[in-house]
C-alpha cells in the first residue's frame, strides 16, 4: 500500500494527537497523524491557555502552530482529511479518509469531545438509504439530483461545491441550521426539515469535521460518550489505543498531551510484544 | 474462484444459479478500496461462491435497479433472488455471516 502503510496511525492532529506522534517517533515508529485540521477545533479559538506551564500566555492557535511546527521538524507526516472508514484485517487496520486508504499496525485515536455529538434525528435510521457521511465517496450515485448538505464542521461548503461540480442539485445548510436539522423518510430518504421548512431531497449528506469513532468501530466499547480506557490508554480493542478529549472530561490541554505521550508508549510496547 | 465483473447485460445470468456475493463500487471510493482486499480473501477461500464486482460508476442501471444509494454494499443473491443487502464496510466474518 506503497507510503501509506505504518507502524503507527494517529486520527486526530489536537494536542492529544501531536503528543503521541512525538513520542512514537522519538521511539522509532512510522507514524502518520490523520485528521481536521486542528486550526478549526474549539482550541484554536481559545484567546489565552492560563493553566499549561510554560507558555507564559500564548493563544490557542499559537500553539497549535508551535505543536505543529514540531511534527513538521520531526519530519512525521501529517494528513488533512476526514476518516470515513476503519476496518481490521490480518492483523492490521485499513483506514480511509475522502479517496485514500491508510494501512497501520496500530491506531490511536485522539479526535477530540466533538465526536460525543448525537446524531441528528432520521440520520442513523436512514444511513445507507439516502444519509452519507461521504461526499466523495456517494456523490456520483447523486448526479442530476436533489441533495442536501447539512455541514456541521468546517469543510461542509468544500463538498458542497463538489457535488455540485458533478451535477447534483445542492441545498446547503450551514451549521447554525444544520445543528437543529431533522432527515425524513421510511425505506429511504424523502426530505430534510430546516429552519421550519419541509425540503424534499433524495439525499443528505451530513458532513462533520470527524466521525465519531463508536461509528467507525461499532465494536469499540464506550463509556458515558466517551470511548472507554484503561490507565495506559488501551480501548478494548487489541491495537487500538485513545487519548485526550475523546476519552473523558476534564477536556485540558495538559491531559491529553500526558495521554498521548502515554498511549504513544503503549502503542510502543504492544508492537514490541507482537514483534517478539 | 476468480472474481467476475458484471454489467448490465450479464448480471442476470450470472447470479441465476447457487449463491453470489456482489461487491458494489467505485474507483472514486475510499472505503471501497478497503473492502475490495477482503472481498478478495472471501472468494479466496470461499469457491463455492460466485463472487462479483459491479462498479456503479460504470453501471448506474444496475446500481438503480437494487437501489444503491451508499458504497460499498455488498448483496448476496440465491439462486437469482437477492437475499441480502448491507451497506459500509463488512469484515470477513460478516461476509462469511451473510453467505452462510
Amino acid at each position: 500500500m506503497d507510503g501509506s502503510a505504518c507502524d503507527i496511525l494517529i486520527l486526530g492532529a489536537g494536542p492529544a494527537g501531536i503528543s503521541a506522534a512525538l513520542t512514537a517517533h522519538a521511539r522509532g515508529r512510522s507514524v502518520i497523524v490523520l485528521g481536521a485540521d486542528p486550526m478549526g477545533s474549539p482550541l484554536a479559538k481559545a484567546e489565552r491557555i492560563g493553566n499549561y506551564p510554560g507558555l507564559a500566555g500564548m493563544s490557542g492557535r499559537q500553539l497549535l502552530s508551535s505543536m505543529l511546527g514540531d511534527l513538521e521538524r520531526a519530519g512525521i507526516r501529517r494528513v488533512t482529511g476526514r476518516v470515513t472508514g476503519v476496518m481490521a484485517f490480518g492483523g492490521s487496520f485499513m483506514v480511509s479518509a475522502e479517496q485514500n486508504v491508510y494501512q497501520a499496525r496500530t491506531l490511536i485515536l485522539a479526535a477530540g469531545a466533538r465526536q460525543g455529538e448525537k446524531p441528528l434525528p432520521g440520520e442513523m435510521p436512514l444511513l445507507g438509504k439516502g444519509v452519507s457521511w461521504c461526499a466523495t465517496c456517494d456523490g456520483m450515485l447523486y448526479r442530476g439530483k436533489r441533495v442536501a448538505v447539512l455541514s456541521l464542521g468546517g469543510e461542509g461548503e468544500k463538498d458542497a461545491a463538489f457535488l455540485r461540480d458533478i451535477g447534483c442539485e445542492v441545498l446547503y445548510f450551514d451549521p447554525t441550521q444544520a445543528k437543529k436539522a431533522e432527515i425524513k423518510g421510511a425505506d429511504r430518504v424523502t426530505a430534510v426539515v430546516c429552519g421550519g421548512a419541509e425540503h424534499p431531497v433524495e439525499g443528505v449528506f451530513v458532513l462533520r469535521d470527524t466521525v465519531a469513532a463508536s461509528a467507525l468501530l461499532p465494536a469499540l466499547p464506550m463509556q458515558d460518550g466517551h470511548i472507554a480506557v484503561d490507565g495506559e490508554m488501551r480501548t478494548g480493542i487489541p491495537g487500538v489505543f485513545a487519548a485526550g478529549d475523546c476519552v473523558g472530561r476534564p477536556y485540558q490541554i495538559a491531559r491529553a498531551v500526558g495521554q498521548g505521550n502515554t498511549a504513544a508508549l503503549t502503542a510502543d510496547g504492544y508492537l514490541k510484544e507482537r514483534d517478539k | 474462484m476468480s472474481i467476475r465483473e458484471l454489467t448490465a447485460e450479464n448480471f442476470d445470468e450470472a447470479v441465476a444459479d447457487g449463491t453470489s456475493l456482489v461487491d458494489f463500487w467505485a474507483a472514486w471510493c475510499g472505503p471501497c478500496k478497503m473492502q475490495s482486499p477482503v472481498v478478495d480473501a472471501f472468494a479466496a477461500a470461499h469457491g463455492d461462491v460466485k463472487v462479483c464486482k459491479v462498479n456503479v460508476d460504470e453501471q448506474p442501471a444496475l446500481a438503480m435497479r437494487f437501489g444503491i444509494m451508499s458504497i460499498p454494499t455488498l448483496m448476496v443473491f440465491r439462486g437469482g433472488e437477492a437475499v441480502k443487502k448491507t451497506v459500509g464496510l463488512s469484515s470477513l466474518e460478516e461476509i462469511e455471516e451473510m453467505c452462510r
